[in-house]
């Protein structure tokens, strides 16, 4: 299965990857949700068809989320080493990033799931 | 002996040649310093400065409210008390007061010598200065803004407004300039220039802080940049963006305003715990525990902040599906900082602690803040925040936290680090008496505040009536401002006198193990060589360090060339890449910050002749600033920087920090420019019919424009290569044809609107495509300067197919510019075909 995953990248950016899915989550759910609203001709359909899209737009958010959380845990070297990774060594750095990036996307998971979680109740364009 | 004796001759040689390269020029000359450590003390003080001006506001606040009925100030001047109050704590102390500390503790914390570009350092604090006294200023010519430190319109966009809000909105903006200079300097001298083997997993967990925060502000201040051109142009020019009456919408102001606002109390609030991310470990006598959950929370804060803005407009009638999702990421941003405050106690357990008065104001801003937190956790659901919205409960709320968060960690951290400002400890008995005076002081004016609100006293309200229960409870709240406010004079009084009562102590006086204790502070240099870096804290962990760094044992250790130079290094592993010269004293940065202040000063009194002049004078200054300080060839490829290490002396391209520089910029210049298409499709959406029947600017003319840029840009690349090739003549031919295209480029764009005949007065659609084709054509504009500036160096020989650092550079403003170009005249050109 791990050969299936990209080659690992050093780069600094790869910290952001999980936080940016939820940013791109969470705008489009606000952007979709606010023209639906203020065009309800525009997009057609009813307020289910934008709660199923925002549980669409979900599941890919989280599902990138996951991907980008194993090559995490992949450059944490599986979780073979324990923190603190204060040793000057290229090695400790990798890790460090790689328990660092898993830590961000567990964070990022969590959001994802909180900014879908109104679509469960709200059920119209209620102001 | 005579070895030894030589040896030591040899190093009295090298420290005197460093010490007068790194030295200051005296007498009146001594303000053109640019040195990091000056301008991050004048930074400081007059942050400090500014903070005790807007506490004095807030007393006389406090002291109109403390009886019901009160007359001591007029209406007119507690409006503009209270605005100003909340702005200058803001904008001239909050933020600012960060950026001075950086600056002044960065480079010997990385282990630097100097940020990378000292000039723009100095440049971006006169700016500060200049826009600080201009905006304090007004209020003793009763022209202070008085509609409130958000500006909402349509009540600041009205006549009774008057010309504080102008002031407030150029002022602001000006200084908005000086802080997007800072975090450019930050972010690249925190991922460039950090001492050898200082790796990411090494980094001091206050540079980790500061990276993050520099980043959101790249973010953060352009909206409200935009958002304030819009609106000068609305009271300059009668542009109707917040006019509902001709299309306009006043919300628009609102998003752009929180845009900018809700980052912003996380970007005051995160350098704070960095300091105590600092503080916290040398008391504890141990390092961090979860150096990578402080990252964790540093990063998920950063991001989250951005998703919360609406939390302040929940009661302006949006759908509740969007509250709903903001509601969701105000909650959600408790979690990290949740992490942060469990480490700082994790840490203080596993270790054994001295209370120390920066642990004393630790302590206390962290229980002040945790309460402000959970009030947080409150308004955040829109159905508490329904009943507390513009309360007394929100004043305590964003007291408790901003006081908790960002003042009680500053004042940990000017008792903490004042020794490396002049080698001398502040009193401990004052700092003991200020904490209690400070911390009950506080508590007795912001804690009834809570139930004031809850009461329904809304905010900014000028007096009272005394039969409804409030009376009491304001009483209360200005003595306890009175008591906060004497505990603070405290402070003040001992940073003052404090100079000379007090021998001078030992270096490191509380055994910390941050590089930035290496510091010697009667000297300017930084650190008098550069060490390898093998420990996150290297003065517990590599035994002899100190030595060796003030022996000159490291790199870099002379200036034998005479001229200011720090390392650059890679940004993951910190491998030593080049040797950077970097800007040393000079008038320049003062001339650009005065000049540019003139521009923004005169344009408020609407002195269009002033401001045009002194607009061409600050251009004229930056040409000079480039053209004499940047982009020199050196007079040798390589400098040996010791053990064996030689570094070259010029790069270019994305191994410049000139490069990075360009493109943290432009990322900050296209969010501005993202706010402004916001605002279209904003406009779009809030009207059944978004051109009123209004012509628009047809497709022809956008689509020249946008053909017109792209072979500009297209010519701007080729230059690059052929220069690359040594082709220097084709070059400049091909930045020559460049000039001419982008020229049309930008005629042809104006064209669009201007040969449609659309009156930006007559209509908000009008309006907002001008706004758009100019940002554009500004833009074309500067891109047209720089590839003059390019061709002047090519033909003066002072731009070649190795030196090229210039050329790559603007080639890096002209991909931004080519989507510039490709989004505005794309939106206004064919979105209206498309509808």
């Amino acid at each position: 299965m791990w050969r299936l995953l990209p080659r690992q990248i050093e780069s600094m950016w790869t910290l952001f990857t999980a936080p940016v899915v939820w940013a791109v989550h969470f705008l489009a759910c606000y952007v979709g949700a606010a023209i639906f609203c203020e065009k309800p001709h525009l997009l057609g359909g009813d307020f289910n068809t934008l709660r199923v899209g925002i549980v669409v737009l979900t599941v890919m958010a989280l599902s990138m989320i996951v991907i980008s959380a194993l090559l995490a845990w992949r450059q944490w070297g599986f979780g073979t080493g324990d923190p603190p990774h204060g040793d000057p060594t290229r090695r400790d750095r990798q890790l460090f990033q790689g328990y660092a990036t898993l830590l961000l996307s567990g964070l990022s998971f969590v959001a994802v799931i909180y900014t879908a979680l109104p679509v469960l109740f709200i059920t119209d364009c209620i102001r | 002996m005579s070895d030894v004796s030589e040896a030591g001759r040899d190093r009295a040689a090298q420290e005197a040649q460093l010490r007068a390269v790194w030295a200051n020029p005296s007498g009146w000359r001594y303000w053109t310093s640019v040195n990091n450590t000056q301008v991050g003390l004048w930074y400081g003080s007059a942050a400090f400065a500014f903070m005790l001006f807007a506490g004095l506001l807030a007393l006389l606040v406090r002291a109109q409210l403390a009886v019901p009925e009160n007359d001591l100030i007029s209406a007119e001047l507690y409006n503009q008390a209270y605005t100003l109050h909340g702005t200058v704590m803001m904008f001239l102390f909050a933020v600012p007061i960060f950026e001075a500390v950086a600056i002044f503790l960065l480079p010997p914390m990385l282990g630097a010598r100097e940020l990378p570009f000292p000039r723009l350092g100095a440049f971006g604090f006169w700016s500060f200065f200049i826009g600080g006294v201009f905006v304090c200023g007004s209020i003793f010519f009763g022209a202070a803004p008085n509609s409130g430190w958000f500006m909402y319109p349509p009540l600041a966009t009205s006549e009774q407004a008057g010309i504080g809000a102008d002031i407030w909105l150029l002022g602001l903006s000006f200084i908005e300039v000086a802080s997007l200079a800072a975090a450019v300097e930050l972010i690249v001298g925190i991922m460039k220039c950090r001492a050898p083997g200082m790796r990411v997993n090494l980094m001091p967990l206050f540079a980790w802080y500061l990276l993050i925060v520099a980043g959101m502000i790249i973010f953060a201040f352009p909206p409200l940049i935009a958002g304030d051109l819009l609106f000068e142009m609305q009271r300059m020019f009668d542009w109707p963006f917040f006019d509902a009456a001709r299309g306009g919408d006043p919300l628009l102001w609102q998003h752009l305003f929180w845009i900018f606002g809700h980052p912003e109390v996380y970007i005051i609030f995160l350098p704070a715990i960095a300091l105590l991310a600092m503080i916290i470990p040398t008391f504890a006598g141990r390092p961090i525990v979860g150096y990578s959950w402080i990252v964790l929370a540093a990063v998920g804060t950063g991001f989250l902040s951005f998703g919360l803005w609406v939390h302040h407009m929940f009661a302006t009638g949006l759908p509740q599906i969007s509250l709903a999702f903001f509601s969701a990421a105000s909650e959600a941003v408790a979690i990290p900082t949740a992490v942060q405050i469990f480490v700082f106690i994790a840490t203080m357990l596993a270790g054994r602690v001295i209370f120390s008065i920066p642990m004393l104001f630790a302590m206390g801003g962290i229980a002040i803040f945790v309460m402000g937190g959970l009030t947080g956790v409150m308004v955040a659901l829109v159905p508490f925040d329904w009943q507390a919205h513009d309360t007394y409960f929100i004043v305590a709320h964003l007291h408790y936290v901003l006081i908790g968060g960002m003042l009680f960690p500053i004042f940990a951290g000017l008792y903490y680090y004042y020794p490396l400002i002049d080698g001398k400890h502040m009193s401990e008995r004052v700092g003991r008496l200020a904490f209690w005076l400070m911390f009950t002081g506080f508590n007795i004016t912001f804690l009834p505040m809570h139930i004031t609100g809850l009461r329904g006293m809304p905010r900014r309200v000028y007096t009272y009536p005394a039969d409804i229960g409030w009376d009491w409870l304001n009483l209360l709240s200005t003595v306890g401002a009175v008591v906060l406010g004497i505990g603070m004079f405290a402070v003040v009084v001992d940073v003052t006198l404090h100079r000379r009562r007090k021998p001078k102590g030992e270096q490191n006086p509380w055994n910390a193990g941050t590089l930035e204790w290496v510091s010697e502070p009667e000297e300017n240099w930084g650190v008098r060589s550069i060490p390898r870096i093998e420990s996150r804290y290297p003065l517990w962990d590599q035994k002899d360090l100190a030595r060796q760094v003030h022996a000159g044992e490291w790199y870099l250790p002379d200036a034998k060339e005479g001229r200011r130079e720090t390392l650059v290094t890679s940004v993951l592993d910190a491998e030593p890449e080049q040797v950077l010269r970097v800007g040393g004293t000079s008038y320049v940065s003062i001339f650009c910050a005065a000049t540019l202040g003139t521009v923004f000063i005169a344009l408020t009194f609407k002195f269009w002749v002033v401001s045009l002049l002194a607009g061409a004078a600050f251009l004229a200054g930056v040409i000079y600033w480039l053209w004499t300080g940047t982009g020199e060839i050196p007079e040798k490829e390589e400098k040996d920087i010791g053990h064996g290490i030689s570094l070259p002396l010029y790069a270019s391209g994305v191994k410049s920090v000139g490069w990075w520089a360009m493109f943290i910029t432009m990322s900050g210049d296209g969010t501005a420019f993202a706010s402004l298409v916001f605002g279209y499709f904003f406009f779009w959406t809030r009207h059944e019919d978004f051109m009123v029947g209004l012509e628009g600017p047809g497709m022809f003319w956008p689509l020249v424009a946008l053909a017109l840029f792209a072979a500009a840009w297209a010519a701007t690349v080729a230059a690059r290569e052929t220069n690359r090739r040594g082709g220097l003549g084709l070059s400049r031919v091909l930045l020559g044809a460049g000039v001419a295209l982008s020229i049309a480029g930008c005629a042809a764009g104006l064209a669009g609107p201007w040969s449609y005949g659309m009156d930006p007065t007559q209509h908000v659609y009008p309006a907002v495509v001008w706004v758009l084709v100019i940002w554009a054509a500004v833009h074309g504009g500067v891109g047209i300067i720089m590839q003059l500036y390019c061709l002047a160096r090519s033909i003066a020989g002072r731009l070649t197919a190795r030196h090229d650092m210039e050329l790559q550079n603007v080639t890096l403003y002209w991909h931004f510019m080519l989507v510039t170009a490709l989004i505005t005249f794309g939106v206004v050109g064919l979105f209206p075909e498309a509808l």
